[in-house]
């Protein structure tokens, strides 16, 4: 269980408990988010009330940990913005309505979506350049290597974050009776990470691989 | 491209093992079982004690039959009730509704069925079938659909229900599912025009040659029809879900609200709608907040309000404005700091706002709690009533299993006194605002008898378990109950548990 594995793990560290379970938690809880709005994602037209609350939750975790320092690789690309650019980016949840959006103007409505139509013929909508190749990661019609890429990289998340079976979906998702802290999985690769690199929300979002680059080293500037 | 993956479709995948009901009113059920024992209320609920009236099963076969048809529900429904065994998600009952006199109940599912319940007609040597429902008229509301220029798959699952008062022999509803808003009429026949002479029997129009003489038609009695009818289709107004519609008290418009918008309607209008409320950011990237539900005041054509899920309800008059973007009132309560967490703000999103048959106060439904606000006090609701506390701790696998995104409704009993709303392991709960009294109970086959009096529940909250109690840990999160309704007058009250329809009345009434 929880206290157990983690007294094994943090053995070696010199934080105090609870901090270190604390920090635990939340990095449990990025990742749980993290891989949440991934599958979000995959949907053609999300539950955007839902997605929207997933990523403010990730804003969230995502800005305290730039606070006290343990968010600590930042995107090449995004070097020189603000903190708050870097925040995690709702954009990439609601693609679908979005796109939709500048096609299907509300009748009578005097507000006008024209802007939006226009901006999204011109493929990319009123925003820095990277977002334009997240299109085509997700894209139904994308290519066939990048939709089978995306298959195997997902099934490496579900292998890194539960290790032990195979019904790795089951065991992240799984009901009631598992309690949260038995992700053990995920505790380990919390603690695996520690001192490896993390993933950024908006090399996550924008890049290419997404999410899925989180093994890998962010590239290099 | 959808896939099924479990973090996203939560299934509520078990159904009790049923008997086959070989008829409309589940035989056993009502069955007079003379007067149940007086069971001593020891919690007493706000409202007295509560008894099952009848259970409901949605009756199934219904997509089968074309609009066209005339179609006699009342003989349907006897041969086609739904086995449990054979229940899908299609079955699951999405919404329901009480028309204005409470005299009609109405239904809608995930499969786009709606079923119309009525109410049996009062007898003096069967008073004990009072507040019974038999079915009345079922039809296909909504078909699932595939836009095959953004690629999408709509569903046909209805998300709200709403009637419209009634005016003439008729009855009229909206539904809508995610995309579409549909005005039904559902009227009766009884009689038949007999003797045209301009058309042949198959319906054909006669040659006018052959035709020297004009007859006229007579009406001729013949078997009760119920017959649902579409007379209005509003679509192509909504890029978002459309979470709620609202009846406006001027009887001539009504609002839909997506995730984004708010449209108001003519009824008789299908091809233009008046954007009212848009929160959608220039820049999508930019979304922090959705409107989770919406209605218009009960008295007041002008006034409506929206929740956010950011836990926020606006109050908007059409009158300052054509777009309703600055809001008349906000109704905010501080976060309380102790009990802040990285859930506070999920926890905290409106799921569900309805006004007072008053219109004084606005009730919300968050995930652990009703608040009631006074419409003259923005800066905290007036009363909070905790559903499920006991979840509070368990937070994180509620989010880890979706379940915190879970929607509930809220409903006011006829006279504004008491409110109601769901829970898991099929529990439902009322508070009485007067006495401050809250009671828990169950809409479940095994703990119900027909005419029995419904024991409260209790749930275990830390310690040790008394025998009645339910742990914490064996509450079942897959039977939820999220959508109730309350006669518009009496104490009957509507609870839909995944497929079952549950109607219990006032033991007292």
């Amino acid at each position: 269980m929880f206290a157990r594995g983690l007294k094994r793990k943090c053995a070696d560290g010199d934080e105090d408990m609870e901090g270190a379970l604390a920090s635990l938690q939340r990095q449990s809880l990025l990742d749980m988010s993290l891989v949440k709005l991934q599958l979000c994602h995959m949907l053609v037209e999300p539950n955007l009330c839902r997605s929207v609350l997933i990523a403010n939750t990730v804003r969230q975790i995502q800005e305290e940990m730039t606070q006290d320092g343990t968010w600590r690789v930042m995107a090449p690309q995004t070097a020189g913005q603000a903190p708050r650019d870097r925040l995690v980016s709702t954009e990439i949840l609601c693609r679908a309505a979005w796109e939709q959006d500048g096609e299907l103007p509300a009748p009578g409505s005097a507000d006008g979506d024209a802007p939006d139509l226009v901006s999204h013929l011109c493929g990319a909508p009123s925003a820095p350049a990277p977002r334009s190749t997240q299109g085509c990661v997700w894209d139904v019609d994308g290519p066939g290597e990048d939709r089978g890429s995306l298959q195997k990289s997902l099934d490496q998340i579900f292998e890194t974050l539960e290790s032990k079976t195979p019904s790795s979906v089951e065991g992240l998702f799984g009901d009631m009776d598992s309690p949260y802290y038995d992700l053990d999985a995920v505790l380990t690769g919390m603690v695996g990470s520690k001192s490896a690199r993390r993933p950024l929300p908006s090399s996550l979002f924008r890049g290419q691989g997404g999410f899925l680059q989180a093994g890998r080293p962010p590239g290099p500037a | 491209m959808l896939l099924s993956l479990p973090a996203l479709h939560l299934q509520t995948s078990e159904y009790h093992p049923l008997f086959q009901l070989p008829h409309r009113r589940l035989g056993p059920w009502c069955s007079p079982t003379g007067s149940p024992a007086p069971l001593s209320c020891e919690t007493g609920c706000g409202e007295g004690s509560w008894i099952l009236v009848c259970r409901l099963l949605v009756p199934t076969q219904v997509s089968l039959l074309s609009m066209e048809e005339d179609i006699d529900t009342r003989k349907i429904n006897n041969s086609f009730l739904r086995d449990h065994s054979y229940a899908t998600e299609a079955d699951i009952i999405s919404t329901v509704e009480f028309n204005h006199t409470g005299e009609l109940l109405a239904t809608g599912d995930k499969g786009g069925r709606v079923v119309i319940f009525q109410r049996e007609q009062e007898s003096k040597n069967q008073v004990h079938r009072r507040g019974e429902y038999n079915v009345y008229s079922t039809f296909q509301s909504h078909e699932p659909e595939f836009d095959y220029l953004k690629s999408l798959e709509i569903e046909e699952k209805i998300n709200k229900i709403r009637w419209l008062p009634q005016q003439n022999a008729a009855y009229f509803l909206l539904s809508t599912n995610d995309k579409t808003v549909k005005l039904w009429k559902v009227s009766e026949r009884d009689k038949r025009p007999e003797g045209y002479n301009l058309k042949d029997e198959e319906g054909r129009l006669r040659d006018p040659a052959t035709i020297t003489t004009l007859r006229v038609p007579v009406l001729r009695p013949m078997d009760l029809m119920v017959e649902a009818t579409p007379r209005r289709v509003f679509a192509n107004a909504h890029t978002y879900h459309i979470n709620s519609i609202s009846v406006n008290s001027d009887y001539e418009t009504y609002m839909s609200a997506d995730d984004l918008r708010i449209n108001l309607w003519n009824f008789e209008i299908t091809n233009q709608s008046f954007n009212i409320v848009d929160i959608k950011p220039a820049n999508m990237e930019e979304l922090t907040e959705v409107i989770t539900a919406a209605e218009f005041h009960p008295h007041h054509c002008n006034t409506f309000v929206y929740s956010s899920s950011k836990g926020t309800i606006r109050l908007c008059d059409m009158r300052a404005s054509a777009l309703c973007d600055r809001h008349t009132k906000f109704f905010e309560e501080p976060e309380d700091p102790s009990n802040r967490s990285f859930f506070s703000e999920i926890i905290s999103s409106i799921s569900d706002v309805k006004f007072s048959h008053s219109g004084r106060y606005i009730m919300t439904r968050d995930y652990l709690t009703v608040k009631v606000w006074d419409l003259n006090m923005e800066n905290r609701p007036i009363e909070t009533y905790q559903v499920h506390d006991y979840l509070r701790s368990k937070l994180c696998s509620l989010y880890e299993n979706d379940c915190i995104f879970d929607k509930f409704e809220c409903v006011w009993n006829g006279s504004d006194s008491v409110i109601m709303t769901g829970s898991y392991n099929n529990f439902f709960r009322m508070f009485d605002r007067n006495t401050k009294r809250d009671v828990t109970l169950e809409a479940s086959r095994e703990n119900s008898k027909p005419r029995a009096i419904l024991k409260p529940r209790k749930v275990c909250v830390g310690g040790k378990r008394r025998k009645d109690e339910i742990s914490v840990d064996s509450l079942d999160f897959s039977k939820k109950i999220l959508h109730t309704a309350w006669h518009p007058s009496e104490n009957i009250i509507a609870v839909a548990a995944t497929n079952n329809l549950y109607i219990f009345q006032d033991k007292v009434n």
